[in-house]
């Protein structure tokens, strides 16, 4: 299925045939609780990394979320309109935010994995 | 001191309880150059009586609209009040309570914005309102940035047909935006061409009807230039007794209608506070500013209310909200939606036609009389009339005959010698024969 | 839960169910009588409106049911302590209420000749001269409708007083604890936004704050009292730090009620200033305003305070209207016609009421109560900074550790108890905040009760009994409401119920 890396913001990336699917990872929707809206870019967005890419809402919420790598926007998760929930119950799945044409994967490379994301979570409690 | 509650001995157990001797040294943390030792130079309590009359002489110095025959419109209107309005809107429990942030006990207040924002949409005939803002002229200017958000574009175009206060508000708030603002001359005839200025760098064209100047327009062929070029129709409307008789904004394709609702349930009020509300396309909700109202069900599954879509709010968003809005005009709302519940369909489409009438009927005893043009073809309550000296000598004529005549145009746009001659007059249904019978004697006298 | 009180209604005694209006509708019922209009021309031009609206018909006793009822759902000041902290949630005199009614001030229309609004224009400016006295600073402007209003009319004076000078700067510096207003208003104005720290005693960390003072920094956004309901006791050298920069001090005075009458922000450096009327001058909150929101200015903001103006010209009062007839360089209308009148007449009606003495008396026993709510409550709760405090007391949820209780569940308590609950995660500074603010209108006897209340409530709490607080409140007309489902899928507008299928 691919690598999936991480980023100290909580996003989540795997990397499919050089495109990148992204989304929230579960430690962050439950830091957030129900998400009740998700806003997401455009296709054919153009984007560095870092850039403020999504936003994700709860009741009493907000928080941005930002582009783990370079690249263009090439789908978003259409679902996520209709079914916000999704994110909460399949983070790493059907939950996903965005596709990204990635543009340098070197910075993939630079991300942590799931172990050193793992501990950087246990790190914060 | 009738609203202080603590006793002196009150305070010293209280102070016994915290700790210190005397009050002053809670007050430590105030650097010692700013404390001051005694009251400032004010003067001194008074009783109820007193302060009664000190404001009943000056409301003395002031000529009511109640006592004398009023024609003042241009954005505020006399309009009759029912009693039981100002009756409910004094029960302490909505006068005295807060933003409903605790759902589970402000129930009441949830439950008339509810109604509230769902009255307004059927008369603008839109799909959305929110929970109020401030007034018309703010409200106008929310929906401009709120058009520059849907849109990403930056170039306004206002009618000249829109109220002098709402354009100046509009172009004040917007200052330090980068909203490229171009507002039309006076559209005092009507007919002016606002399509021809939209092109793919405009977020929104901005117009009003009944038009300051009284005139009605069908906005449904500019709503389709907007939207070929893909941008907003912004429909102000100041008088809102006119959604009564008038096709309403949405029928004409407006994608956010600004309202001045003073006309329903609110006093004059020397111009303040009254209530403006947004009404726009539920595609567009996300990018309204303001409170809103939600259906939903507690924990036993039974119906409730609650303020929701919060996070486009600067309690949460800061400075990313839609607006910095926080108090808004719960109260005025709550009177404008109770004077429309008690009016109901039959008595808001007969209150409107009452408007009309009387208006139709002064436009044509004013039409006899010689020098005195009136200039629209169209209106509803109120209409623009040309006279054959300056606006502001006459009404300051007839004000020394105890009448208030109407708005000279040049209050509100002065230093333009085609605009000096005219007057805007208003009836409503608390105008009488004898009122308009009174104000067309005295202007032959003083024309 | 629920079936415990199950009637056949679902009212419950004096607690009376109610149904939205549109669900009352006796078509053709209006709750006006007015006259069949005469027949005539119509003058609409073809514009007339086609087809039904679709409002409701009710009967005038119907309507006053429905509103009393819906009424009794509400807890207002009137009902009893309502301890939000930074809303000055005080006693609203009735007295004011009438005043403002009076046919020659409420019916006063804002475009009569100004011959004929002589007392109106009298009011406002003794309105004015009563705030500018009050705050030690030379001038106002009353046109804002509500305080964040005030904020971004004060923050655009500022910068329009910087643009004449050639410096429009680009950014406004807010601390951490500040209301989610300043940086809004911030942002509408067209500024950057950068935060500042909070050092441990729960002030503004006045190295932080220097050190991002700047040629760029246009102004600087506080709260005094701060929103932990402490006084910024370094506030002068912050003053004095800001001018140096060559920005502006703007204050956000909601929390004005600690000091009036004691302490004048002109005094401390402060050039810009709202006041909100519905806190400390007893307008009332009306269920979220009208408010309105006065901003006094300092010597330098006075020629760019916005339209309109009351003069003062010979023995009578004037209204500056237009730019063209003022010799300043005002900003222009942020509001139509000439603010909140009808609330300048209720605080000034507040204001005489008071006069010096009684003013300085309310932020004495202001500050008082909320010492008295520290004193009593601090082995109980968790204080995250030390006393005195203002008139306003901030607690943390550490009281509540491990207790499966949150701030949320706590404060749902109160309501059973009779009690609107205080502000809670506000501000952000610390974690699950409790802000109790009980003004100057309670008596020792409701704090007395108001204590022992969260006593007890913190002792439940501790003494493993999780379920009570999850389970409030119980004795609301509603319990706790689905957030979540309503943010979801948003039901804004009533709609008609979809018709139901024969049997």
């Amino acid at each position: 299925m691919g690598i999936v890396r991480y980023t100290k913001e909580h996003e989540w990336i795997r990397v499919e045939d050089g495109v990148g699917v992204v989304g929230i990872t579960k430690y962050a929707q439950e830091q957030l609780g129900d998400i009740v809206y998700v806003e997401l870019p455009e296709v054919g967005a153009g984007m560095t990394k870092g850039a403020e890419a999504a936003v994700v809402e709860s009741v009493k919420a907000a928080s941005e979320i930002y582009a783990p790598v370079g690249g263009e926007v090439t789908e978003v998760n259409q679902n996520l309109a209709d079914n916000p929930g999704t994110v909460n119950t399949d983070a790493m799945g059907e939950g996903w935010f965005f596709k990204m044409r990635i543009a340098d994967t070197d910075e993939v490379d630079r991300l942590m994995d799931g172990v050193a994301y793992q501990e950087y979570v246990e790190s914060l409690s | 001191m009738r609203y202080l509650p603590l006793t002196d001995g009150d305070r010293r157990e209280m102070l016994a309880a915290i700790g210190v001797g005397s009050v002053d040294d809670l007050f430590v943390d105030v650097p010692r150059e700013a404390r001051r030792d005694g009251p400032v130079d004010l003067p001194e309590h008074l009783g109820e009586m007193e302060v009664e009359r000190a404001f009943a002489a000056m409301a003395a110095r002031n000529l009511s609209t109640a006592d004398v025959p009023s024609f003042l419109g241009a954005g505020a209107y006399g309009h009759h009040v029912p009693a039981a309005v100002d009756h409910l809107i004094q029960r302490g429990e909505f006068l005295t309570s807060y933003t409903p942030y605790q759902p589970e006990v402000s129930q009441g207040t949830l439950a008339y914005l509810f109604e509230f924002q769902t009255q307004v949409a059927l008369i603008t005939g839109m799909e959305v309102a929110n929970a109020s803002l401030y007034d018309g002229a703010t409200a106008c200017a929310e929906a401009v940035t709120m058009a520059a958000r849907i849109t990403k574009r930056k170039k306004v175009v206002l009618s000249g047909g829109l109220h002098p206060h709402y354009r100046e508000v509009t172009e004040t708030m917007t200052r330090f935006l980068g909203i490229e603002m171009a507002a039309a001359g006076p559209d005092w005839r009507g007919g002016e061409d606002l399509a021809s200025g939209v092109d793919d760098g405009t977020a929104c064209v901005v117009v009003q009807n009944p038009a300051f100047f009284g005139h009605l327009t069908d906005f449904a062929p500019l709503a389709e230039a907007c939207h070929a070029a893909g941008a907003l129709l912004v429909v102000v409307v100041t008088e809102v007794v006119s959604l009564g008789a008038v096709r309403p904004p949405g029928e004409m394709g407006a994608d956010i209608v600004a309202v001045e609702g003073q006309s329903l349930g609110n006093a004059l009020n020397f111009g303040g506070p009254t209530v403006g509300v947004l009404a726009a396309r539920q595609k567009h909700l996300r990018q309204m500013p303001g409170r809103l109202v939600g259906e939903t069900t507690d924990v036993d599954g039974r119906r409730g209310f609650v303020l929701t879509l919060s996070t486009r709010e600067q309690h949460i968003r800061r400075e990313k909200a839609t607006s910095n809005i926080c108090t808004n005009a719960g109260l005025c709302a709550l009177a404008f939606t109770i004077h429309l519940t008690l009016l109901g369909e039959v008595g808001f489409a007969r209150l409107a036609a009452l408007n009309h009438a009387g208006a139709v009927r002064l436009a044509d005893r004013l039409a006899g009389i010689d020098g005195i043009d009136v200039v629209n073809d169209t209106f509803f309550n109120e209409f623009t009339i040309r006279l054959p000296k300056p606006a502001v000598a006459v009404v300051d004529a007839l004000a020394d005959r105890k009448i208030l005549g109407g708005v000279p145009v040049a209050r509100l746009i002065p230093g333009r010698a085609e605009l000096e001659h005219l007057l805007l007059v208003a009836v409503t249904e608390a105008s009488t024969e004898a009122h308009i019978d009174a104000l067309t004697e005295a202007l032959r006298e003083v024309l | 839960m629920a079936d415990v009180d199950a009637t056949l209604t679902g009212n419950r005694g004096l607690a009376l169910e109610e149904a939205v209006i549109f669900e009352q509708d006796s078509p053709g019922l209006s709750g006006v009588d007015l006259p069949q209009p005469v027949p005539g021309n119509d003058r609409l031009g073809g514009l007339g409106r086609s087809g039904a609206i679709g409002l409701p018909g009710l009967s005038e006793p119907q309507v006053v049911r429905h509103y009393l009822r819906l009424s009794r759902m509400n807890y207002g000041i009137d009902s009893g302590l309502y301890p939000l902290g930074s809303c000055t949630m005080k006693y609203n005199p009735r007295l004011n209420e009438r005043l403002a009614r009076l046919p020659g001030l409420g019916g006063l229309h804002p475009l009569q000749p100004i011959s004929t609004v002589q007392g109106a224009l009298e009011l406002m400016d003794a309105c004015a001269h009563w705030l500018k006295v009050l705050t030690g600073l030379p001038g106002i402007t009353m046109a804002p409708a509500a305080g964040a209003h005030g904020e971004l009319v004060g923050l655009m004076t500022i910068r329009a007083a910087l643009e004449a000078r050639g410096d429009a700067r680009k950014r406004v510096l807010v601390p951490e604890s500040a209301h989610g207003t300043n940086p809004a208003s911030a942002h509408a104005c067209g500024y950057a936004v950068e935060s500042i720290a909070a050092n441990v005693r729960g002030r503004v960390d006045v190295g932080a704050l220097k050190a991002k003072l700047d040629a760029d920094v246009a102004a600087i956004m506080l709260t005094n009292p701060n929103t932990c309901g402490l006084f910024e006791n370094d506030i002068i050298e912050i003053a004095d730090a800001v001018h140096d920069a060559g920005a502006f001090f703007y204050c956000d005075g909601a929390n004005f009620n600690a000091i009036v009458g004691r302490v004048r922000p002109g005094d401390l450096g402060i050039d810009c200033m709202h006041l909100n009327l519905h806190k400390t001058f007893s307008t009332p909150h009306g269920g979220g305003g009208p408010g309105s929101g006065p901003v006094v200015l300092s010597a330098p903001l006075v020629p760019y305070a916005p339209l309109p103006m009351v003069e003062r010209r010979g023995d009578g009062f004037a209204l500056v209207e237009h730019a063209g007839d003022s010799s300043a360089h005002p900003l222009g209308r942020v509001k139509g016609f000439h603010g909140q009148f009808g609330m300048m007449v209720r605080a000034l009606a507040y204001m005489m009421s008071l006069g010096s003495d009684g003013l300085r008396q309310v932020a004495e026993d202001a500050v008082l109560n909320a010492n008295y709510l520290l004193a009593r409550l601090k082995d109980t709760l968790s204080l995250p900074f030390e006393g005195p405090c203002m008139h306003e007391v901030l607690f943390d949820d550490s009281f509540l550790k491990d207790t499966g209780v949150t701030t949320l569940d706590f404060a749902k308590a109160m309501i059973d108890e009779g009690f609107h609950p205080m502000t809670m995660y506000f501000p952000l500074v610390v974690h699950g905040a409790l802000l109790m603010e009980p003004t100057e209108t309670e008596s020792k006897a409701t704090l007395d009760q108001f204590i022992e209340t969260v006593k007890g409530l913190a002792e439940r709490a501790r003494a493993g009994d999780a379920r009570h607080f999850k389970d409030a409140p119980r004795l609301t007309p509603r319990r706790r409401l689905d957030e979540t489902a309503a943010a979801r899928n948003p039901v804004l507008v009533w709609r008609p119920p979809p018709p139901q299928a024969a049997e």
